[in-house]
């Protein structure tokens, strides 16, 4: 009976090891604090109409920054405990909490590293990259909105209900996958891994992963449907052009994943031979298959951190892009490149040398479209008049850690070198340098350049300096010495090794690089508080504050739900900057069509992943009854034939005199920012940022200011 | 008012424009599924692990007979897009009806194959071939019976609503759906069922 209810769950399932308790209070409990208290101060009405049921592409834009922004910490965490241990642990030194080396058990700690790479890429890369392109694609093509706005939201729930469920296991059950971020067959199979851990990241990557096929589909549908009048495909925007070869990839490799994680939960569920050891099955099958996926899944994060990159550069540079054509082939070029190099991750598996050769100078193509690429981003800003903000210089940094990690990826392609160097820490650092110098660094500099659109408010430059400064001087500290432990013969996901190996010194180093580059993340988030604190000076009316060339710069920041008052003609690249030198077009009105709020896509995300839940721990009742949930809401709102309701011209009129009267009484509040006035020298430092704080606190504790606020609500 | 209701229109044609791409794409990545499904196939169809091969499972009348039915539903389907677009209500009920008469008919005939496997005791479980061939041919089933949920909600709403612009749109998008699983089947037909007894 108990069996039938509640499956493989019981008492043991419940938290009761320190990391367990730990991951409870702070992944799960505190989140649902924070949301109690957002609920309290706000309303639920304000956030359930006004957010989680949106279907504005910029509010699930910056849904999608929250919860990815959320992510970066837990993972960041898990990043320092990785490291934490390999200082500890060298020799014979003696173990704490109960473990032999270091404070981490063997198991605990390679669940921690498989943790941190698949939030890192999943839900941490994949967030920000989707919230960067729900955000800006349409703004940037003239659109109002995306294709189809309901699979964008369910998309966006598809997505937090595999954030949840990859912190679930603290609350429940207690283990994760201790496979590595790829589950990598015949270890994943449930003779080698029989508990609940390796079950989680399949479900937790299978509803992200349909989510993320969804959301591909709609894109492609937008940025080849919906662009704005005149703009033919070779005048889109850089950033646009990105995310179509990224979302091209996604809607390529993401169906792969699906169907392999499949094959995968049919091995552990149903006794299938797919990737097992016995029975005619064939692991490296499925090494073969999880690749095909992978290696392209890294080239979806970079392309749109390309695209942002080129926007950044030709906007501080004054210049248009030096050469688009070649800057956009080089980005199609390396999407194309990147579909036909899986195999250069398992040289080893003895294919041959015919087919490794093939991959090994596949694999070094690959560097021609991308150097072309950083060619053309250099000579846009030779002789041009660069300014150097927060977003250029984390271009800055990009250049140089993505090329030297790029360099590394060519010496990796050649597969004799690959004999060495397989599974060592070289190929941790090649890979690191890959994705923090290129798509995140790629992230942090598109969300600085958007910040003003997306808020309202430019972020505080000074304390960005200082947060970059941290960024580089860590990620140094952390990954040079990686390098060299890599070519010393250190392989991966090391929990201990022995003194006499010397390597002890530079795993020190890499934990001092990682506490460096935690002070970075607290600065950026010191950052984006300042900026908010001094929201009245930094403030930006104008819509336009880099004096930017695309068309999201032609609207208000943050801009009206439905983006344009009048789809904007786009008979040029750089359409925006044209029009700027030609006059800008006279305001007229007109009925506009908006997407109502639905709520399916929160009931179909929430039936799916109770359904998974159901997988999970076995529970049979739970996954019928949830399928037929997500079939039942489904089926109910595609038959639904009145999801749009019309915004008539007189009621756009109104809403863009109210818009324009708040614009024009900030500016009256003077120091508002101006195209030119972006170097920051009246941003607060972080003196004055800490006066403030605590002036605020002691006036807080003294007036007893929360008793007014409570008379309030 | 000339001008509103032409851009009414026009709003409309071009969402069923951008519904009709999109659906296009979409049917993209459940083929590259499909072709996953396929290449495990080729590599595993061997790994028969002391169990039964394909040449001694196989029965050809009998996919030689669904592939039949299947095609002729595809047909049916077509000739009920014909009625659709000429907004002919219960020639769509008629032709529709025995598409999923015919679909059902196929279904049927597919478990019954894989029940007389698994009473014979030829199961998932048994070797790699057979795990892969379950799976190939079970998510086609399993895509023919959501197309039948589909048709069955579809044609339901078509009693209740009459033939109405996005009603239409949705019987387009099913009949796509039907075509496509039609080719997905001639491949299953032919590599499966054919190429076992090469």
């Amino acid at each position: 009976m108990k069996e039938l209810l509640l499956g493989r769950l019981d008492w043991h399932a419940l938290p009761h090891e320190w990391f367990t308790i730990g991951g409870t209070i702070g992944f799960i409990l505190l989140p649902l604090l924070a949301l109690a208290v957002l609920i309290r101060i706000r309303g639920w009405k304000w956030l359930w109409g006004e957010w989680l049921t949106s279907v504005d592409p910029k509010r699930i834009g910056i849904m999608y920054f929250i919860v990815a922004g959320f992510m970066l910490l837990r993972g960041g965490l898990d990043a320092l405990m990785v490291w934490l241990q390999q200082a500890m642990a060298a020799g014979t030194a003696h173990g704490y909490l109960g473990a032999t080396h270091g404070y981490l058990s063997a198991d605990h700690f390679q669940q921690i590293f498989t943790a941190h790479g698949n939030i890192m890429v999943f839900f941490v890369a994949m967030g920000f990259v989707f919230g960067l392109i729900n955000y800006i694609v349409p703004l940037q093509i003239g659109a109002r909105d995306l294709a189809s706005p309901f699979l964008n939201t369910l998309g966006f729930w598809l997505y937090v209900g595999g954030v949840v469920m990859v912190n679930m296991f603290f609350g429940l059950g207690g283990e994760y996958a201790a496979t590595g971020w790829l589950a990598i067959a015949p270890l994943s199979e449930s003779q080698f891994s029989p508990g609940v851990g390796v079950d989680y990241w399949i479900w937790s990557l299978q509803i992200s992963g349909i989510g993320t096929t969804l959301g591909a589909i709609n894109f492609i549908m937008t940025i080849i449907k919906m662009r704005a009048p005149g703009m033919t495909i070779w005048k889109m925007p850089a950033f646009t052009w990105a995310s179509l070869c990224s979302m091209i990839m996604a809607m390529t490799v993401f169906p792969l994943l699906t169907a392999t994680l499949f094959l995968l939960f049919f091995d552990r569920y149903l006794g299938t031979h797919f990737f097992t050891t016995m029975g005619g099955g064939d692991p490296m099958m499925y090494t073969n298959l999880i690749w095909m996926w992978g290696h392209p899944e890294v080239y979806i994060l970079v392309l749109p951190a390309f695209g942002a990159f080129t926007e950044i550069v030709s906007t501080f540079s004054r210049k248009r892009i030096a050469s688009y054509m070649s800057n956009v082939l080089g980005m199609i070029g390396v999407s194309a490149f990147a579909l036909s190099v899986w195999l250069h991750h398992f040289f080893t598996m003895g294919a041959g040398a015919d087919v490794n050769a093939f991959f090994g100078v596949m694999t070094m193509f690959i560097a021609i479209p991308t150097s072309v690429l950083i060619f053309t981003w250099v000579a846009t800003m030779y002789k041009g008049r660069i300014r150097f903000t927060t977003p250029m210089l984390w271009f800055l940094g990009f250049i140089a850690v993505f090329t030297i990690g790029g360099m590394a990826g060519v010496v990796l392609a050649v597969p004799p070198a690959d004999f060495q160097l397989h599974n060592s820490l070289f190929l941790v650092a090649h890979f690191h340098s890959n994705v923090i110098g290129g798509v995140l660094f790629g992230i942090f500099a598109a969300l600085s350049y958007w910040f003003p659109k997306i808020t309202g408010i430019r972020l505080n430059e000074r304390i960005g300096r200082y947060a970059f400064v941290c960024w580089m001087v860590g990620f140094c500290l952390s990954f040079i010495p990686m390098y060299i432990l890599g070519i010393m013969g250190a392989t991966r996901r090391l929990d201990h090794y022995d003194a006499s190996t010397g390597w002890q010194p530079f795993y020190i180093l890499m934990l001092v690089g990682g506490i460096v580059i935690a002070t970075g993340v607290a600065l950026q988030l010191v950052q984006i508080m300042a900026s908010f604190m001094q929201k009245r000076r930094l403030g930006d009316t104008t819509g336009d504050p880099w004096d930017g060339r695309t068309l999201e710069w032609a609207t208000a920041s943050p801009p009206q739900s439905y983006n344009f008052t009048v789809i904007p003609e786009a008979p040029t690249r750089d359409a925006f900057w044209e029009m700027k030198q030609r006059g800008l077009p006279k305001r007229t009105y007109e009925d506009i069509h908006v997407p109502k709020n639905t709520a399916a896509g929160i009931y179909i995300a929430a039936f799916a992943f109770l359904a998974c839940f159901g997988f999970v721990w076995e529970i049979t009742w739970l996954v019928i009854v949830s399928i037929i949930g997500v079939l039942a809401v489904f089926v109910a709102r595609t038959f639904d034939d009145h999801t749009e309701h019309t915004l008539t011209a007189e009621e756009v009129r109104r809403l863009e005199s109210e818009r324009k009267q708040r614009d024009e009484a900030a500016r009256k509040q003077k120091d508002t920012l101006t195209p030119l006035n972006i170097k920051g020298a009246e941003d607060m430092g972080l003196l004055e940022f800490a006066r403030t704080v605590l002036a605020f606190g002691w006036d807080v504790l003294k007036n007893k200011r929360w008793r007014r606020w409570q008379k309030q609500s | 008012m000339a001008e509103a209701e032409l851009a009414e229109r026009r709003h409309e044609a071009a969402y069923n424009d951008r519904v009709m791409f999109g659906f296009w794409v979409y049917l993209m990545t459940d083929l590259l599924m499909f072709t996953v499904l396929f290449a495990v196939y080729a590599v595993l169809h061997g790994n028969t692990a002391g169990g039964p091969a394909g040449r001694e499972l196989f029965s050809q009348p009998l996919a030689l007979a669904e592939t039949l039915i299947l095609l002729t539903s595809s047909f049916t389907a077509g000739l009920g897009m014909i009625a659709a677009r000429r907004g002919r209500k219960q020639q769509v009920l008629l032709w529709f009806g025995i598409t999923f008469a015919l679909g059902l008919a196929f279904l049927s005939l597919e478990l019954r194959e894989f029940a007389e496997f698994v009473r014979e005791g030829h199961t998932l479980s048994t070797s790699a071939f057979l795990s892969s061939f379950f799976v190939l041919v079970g998510t086609h089933g399993l895509h023919i019976t959501s197309g039948l949920l589909w048709m069955a909600a579809t044609l339901f709403f078509v009693v209740k609503r009459g033939l109405n612009a996005p009603l239409v749109r949705k019987l387009t998008l099913l009949s796509l759906f039907w075509h496509f699983l039609d080719i997905v089947w001639i491949f299953i037909f032919t590599v499966v069922y054919l190429m076992a007894f090469v």
